[in-house]
């Protein structure tokens, strides 16, 4: 145990609780502890994303030979339209958001529950009804107008599909702001006295920035796809070009949402990353503040770069460089997270274990979608590979190489905390090398396929594009088969795993200050911040404090930054790495 | 032997370089190029390449590098260096990609000036005093006539320029009729395109000849009047790296100088239907004689197809039975034209969904 962790959790020991007891029916229920309802998105979420990676498979086993011999086409279209739309709205922001989010955020800012427990509980029990209503849309002939569902297509085929994809997008859109309003408050409202918001861990920002973009942005997609069906059942003309209405304003609309969306896939992932790179490298995050100012950054840029998406649509030049330029700039502050992250663990002492792998995994593949992102903001390149394959492989390195990733890594490294036993790490890494040879091998093809002239969204494809096509399927399969391990990992260990400890990686954030699973009110005193979240190697100091870091009596007058006893922060223990001048001399 | 870390850092930077560079002009990812505007959108993607290349594996190998080397002692149960930043280096991560995508702006803005896409006087009504003139023909609810015209099934009939939807083009710098290639040079040869589900039709205006693949001579100015009839297509000829939507009541344009002999895919890229990986044609690139023979045969035996169009009722076609030439992709001819016209009828209950 390193001294950072021990003082924090010697300060923390009267906030530990004991052990709540199991009762599974809650996980059932309408339970308003943010808990149960962080384990309800988990598990939903993730058998939403089996389903998906289902209808993944099903379409690249049409994609294996050239001709349209698996399924016919119009299931082949509804098949990629579906698994889109549930790997976006059911899988990777739900779980993310929602999972995770629910989860972490009250316990890393030392709250007992979220800011409306009730509305939490309504945002989640929205996805179960809209998943399933989704689904049952293969009844009916499912929507098969891609997931970006543009009219006039998408008011010509299949109305009743089309009508519960909106129906479905719409619930799991209200379900979002939701989440997202409940998350601004919970966290500017909640966090221990203390607890600056530059002593916030990381994923703190992250959903912080996340939640204002599920907040501006989702209202508008929710305004396009009401205007949809309006066009769809009652016949309005409002992206109807023959009643003089124009589809590209349904673009605009939107892909005012659905760009923003990728940030909320993504921010809450590059959060877990920087907590889980930090822990497991045994360093502070490197630029704490750069990594969390840049999350604000994305979202603010990334609410002004929709019409990349839009180049060869019906785009003016003048908006075509704008756009380009907007698009382009975002990749300023992902590379500051890119390049913090890599300098935390340059020098540390990494623990190679299921976490930290899929952490560097994700930094690596994360990377190479950065990269190809910043090809397709280039307007010139982007009028050639806009709708092929290459946007497909640079879409899927940043939100299965990049979110999914993320996800697993978050999986294994705060299951411990989620169910109080261990993951095998054995597993783990065979899960890891599947996937990541697995990925690696479905969609690195993808970016020649797309440059050579494969568009995107086609059942049948030129015989010259086999031999890659052939590569790619097998790709997904191995990945297909790579969750294997994992499932089996979780049920395993859930059932039989090795019991955590409360705090088995010794990090330093305060959901690991408490028993493993957490109480029903997470912590029995309020916690106290001994150390920053961060402050891994800090524990070595050579002053002596005089006063106890804790008081079982009197906690206001032991030695925390809430402590009474002084007016002015102690250089030494200070909470806020600004008011620990001199902590150098120290040492 | 001790090599100070310095100079091991130097030569990594300088093997990166080197490898970037190399791999940058090397990639063989491109398909041929055979526009005028394709080299210079391909010198663009080896720049990125280049810088790609190089930041992929700086990042990969600082990856690498750690695994290796700051693997944790199973023993060791103290914490790393307590380093918590670096202002002058965080500056420097911040500014060197912040040049580098500025530098890609203006790059790719360079590239996209010489396509001709950014042309600010463009929208000026001089440069489309014939379309000016049916805007005011052409206002409000007669954005659709184009759409309504085939209502009589008869969709063989040349596209001329009166039937297409005007373009919408703002007073200002909003202008909406999406446009790519460069208008600045004098087109020397019009064709007018409509995207419909799922073919393209090519009409050449001055001899109204209608055919469902697109010829074009070499080294001429082309402009292609692009419109759909049913619901958003694509144009898209990768080996000419443009493309352009092709959306329901609105005109666009794509304006190219193809400098390369040989038969291209011509492809819709925007997701169209069922058949929309059925919906490609070929674009020949041929010499002004070639073509102008080709001109003179489509003459001849749209003449004969017409008779033949009247003679048969291609309403009790299928659609697969339609479709069935496209999916084998056997170029379109006269003959197989005619089998377009139920696919015009099924266009027709498209725009009446209201």
């Amino acid at each position: 145990m390193t001294q950072a962790a021990q003082y924090q959790e010697k300060a923390n020991l009267l906030a530990h609780g004991s052990e709540p007891e199991n009762n599974w029916r809650q996980y059932f229920g309408f339970s308003t502890d943010h808990k149960v309802i962080g384990i309800q998105y988990l598990v939903t979420t993730f058998i939403f994303y089996l389903v998906g990676g289902v209808l993944a498979t099903l379409v690249r086993t049409e994609l294996a030979t050239p001709e349209s011999d698996f399924v016919s086409r119009e299931v082949y279209n509804s098949l990629f339209t579906v698994h889109a739309t549930v790997m976006i709205f059911l899988w990777i922001v739900p779980a993310a958001t929602g999972g995770f989010g629910n989860y972490l955020v009250p316990l890393m800012i030392g709250a007992r529950d979220m800011a409306f427990p009730r509305l939490n509980a309504i945002a989640f029990w929205i996805i179960p009804p809209a998943g399933i209503l989704l689904m049952s849309s293969f009844l009916v002939g499912a929507p098969g107008s891609g997931w970006t569902s543009y009219p006039p297509l998408s008011l010509i085929s299949g109305k009743a599909g089309e009508m519960i994809w909106i129906l479905s997008v719409l619930m799991l859109g209200t379900s979002s702001i939701l989440a997202a309003v409940n998350f601004i408050v919970t966290i500017v409202k909640m966090r221990i006295p203390g607890m600056g918001f530059n002593q916030m861990p990381l994923f703190c920002w992250a959903m912080l920035a996340t939640s204002f973009l599920a907040l501006v942005a989702t209202p508008v997609l929710a305004g396009a796809l009401i205007l949809l069906s309006f066009d769809l059942i009652v016949g309005t003309n409002f992206f109807n070009p023959t009643g003089g209405g124009d589809p590209v304003v349904y673009q605009h609309m939107f892909w005012f949402y659905s760009h923003p969306a990728v940030y909320i896939m993504i921010l809450p992932v590059f959060g877990m990353i920087s907590e889980i790179v930090s822990v497991h490298s045994r360093k502070p995050i490197f630029g704490y503040k750069a990594i969390a100012y840049s999350s604000i950054a994305i979202c603010g840029l990334g609410l002004i770069v929709w019409a990349h998406h839009m180049f060869t649509s019906g785009t003016p030049p003048w908006l075509r460089m704008f756009f380009m330029i907007t698009s382009m700039i975002i990749a300023v502050p992902t590379g500051i997270k890119v390049f913090s992250w890599l300098a935390t663990i340059w020098g540390g002492k990494l623990r190679l274990e299921s976490p930290l792998l899929f952490a560097m995994g994700f930094i690596s593949l994360f990377v190479i979608g950065g990269i190809s992102g910043v090809m397709v903001a280039s307007v010139p390149w982007d009028i050639h590979v806009h709708d092929t394959y290459f946007i497909v492989a640079h879409l899927h390195y940043v939100l299965f190489g990049g979110s999914v990733f993320g996800l697993y890594a978050a999986f294994y490294h705060w299951f411990p905390k989620i169910t109080g036993k261990m993951l095998n790490d054995t597993w783990g890494k065979l899960h890891f090398a599947l996937s990541y040879v697995g990925f690696n091998l479905a969609f690195m093809p993808m970016h020649k396929l797309g440059i050579e002239g494969m568009n995107r969204r086609i059942a049948e494809y030129d015989p010259k594009f086999a031999a890659l096509n052939l590569l790619c399927t097998i790709g997904a399969y191995l990945l297909a088969v790579s969750t294997l391990p994992f499932l089996v990992n979780v049920c395993w260990s859930w059932a039989y795993g090795k019991p955590a400890s409360d705090n088995p990686w010794g990090a330093l954030t305060l959901e690991w200050m408490t028993t493993s699973p957490p109480p029903v009110e997470n912590f029995e005193a309020d916690p106290v911040l001994a150390t920053g979240p961060y402050d891994y190697g800090m524990g070595s100091r050579a002053t002596q404090v005089n006063v106890p870091f804790s008081d079982p009596h009197s906690p206001g007058l032991s030695a925390g930054p809430s402590s009474t006893l002084r007016a002015k922060a102690d250089p030494v223990v200070a909470a806020m790495p600004s008011d620990r001048q001199g902590e150098s001399n120290n040492r | 032997m001790n090599i100070p870390s310095q100079i091991v850092t130097l030569l990594a930077g300088i093997i990166l370089t080197l490898v970037s560079l190399w791999y940058g002009q090397n990639h063989h990812l491109l398909p041929i190029a055979a526009s005028e505007v394709a080299p210079l959108v391909d010198s663009l993607f080896d720049t990125m390449m280049v810088i790609g290349t190089g930041i992929f594996l700086l990042v990969n190998g600082i990856l690498i590098y750690s695994v290796i080397k700051f693997r944790r002692d199973p023993n060791d149960d103290t914490d790393g260096p307590p380093v918590h930043g670096n202002i002058p280096l965080e500056i420097v991560w911040t500014a060197i990609p912040a040049v580098i995508v500025l530098g890609l702006s203006i790059y790719s803005f360079d590239v996209y000036q010489a396509e001709g896409g950014q042309d600010p006087m463009d929208h000026s009504v001089a440069h489309h005093g014939k379309n000016h003139t049916q805007m005011a023909k052409m206002s409000g609810a007669a954005v659709a006539a184009p759409l309504i015209a085939d209502s009589q099934g008869v969709d063989a009939t040349p596209l001329m320029s009166e039937d297409l939807p005007p373009k919408q083009e703002a007073p200002a710098l909003g202008t909406v009729s999406p446009k790519v290639g460069d208008s600045t040079k004098p087109t020397e040869f019009v064709v007018n395109a409509a995207g419909m589900q799922y073919a393209w039709l090519f009409t050449y205006p001055d001899t109204e000849v209608v055919a469902g693949e697109l010829h074009v001579p070499i080294n001429r100015n082309v402009l292609i009047n692009i419109s759909a009839n049913d619901v958003i297509h694509a144009f898209w000829v990768p080996e000419f790296r443009l493309k352009q939507d092709a959306v329901p009541g609105r005109q666009t344009e794509v304006r190219f100088v193809a400098n390369r002999l040989g038969e291209y895919p011509l492809i819709c890229a925007e997701l169209c239907g069922a058949y929309h990986g059925a919906m490609k044609t070929k674009i020949v690139v041929e010499s002004q004689a070639d073509f102008d023979t080709w001109l003179q045969t489509q003459i001849a035996s749209a003449e004969v197809g017409l008779d033949r169009a009247i003679a048969t009722t291609p309403a009790t076609l299928t659609e697969v039975e339609y479709l069935a030439p496209y999916a084998k992709e056997i170029g379109v001819t006269a003959g197989v034209l005619q089998q377009l016209q139920p696919a015009a009828a099924k266009s027709v209950h498209a725009p009446s969904i209201s």
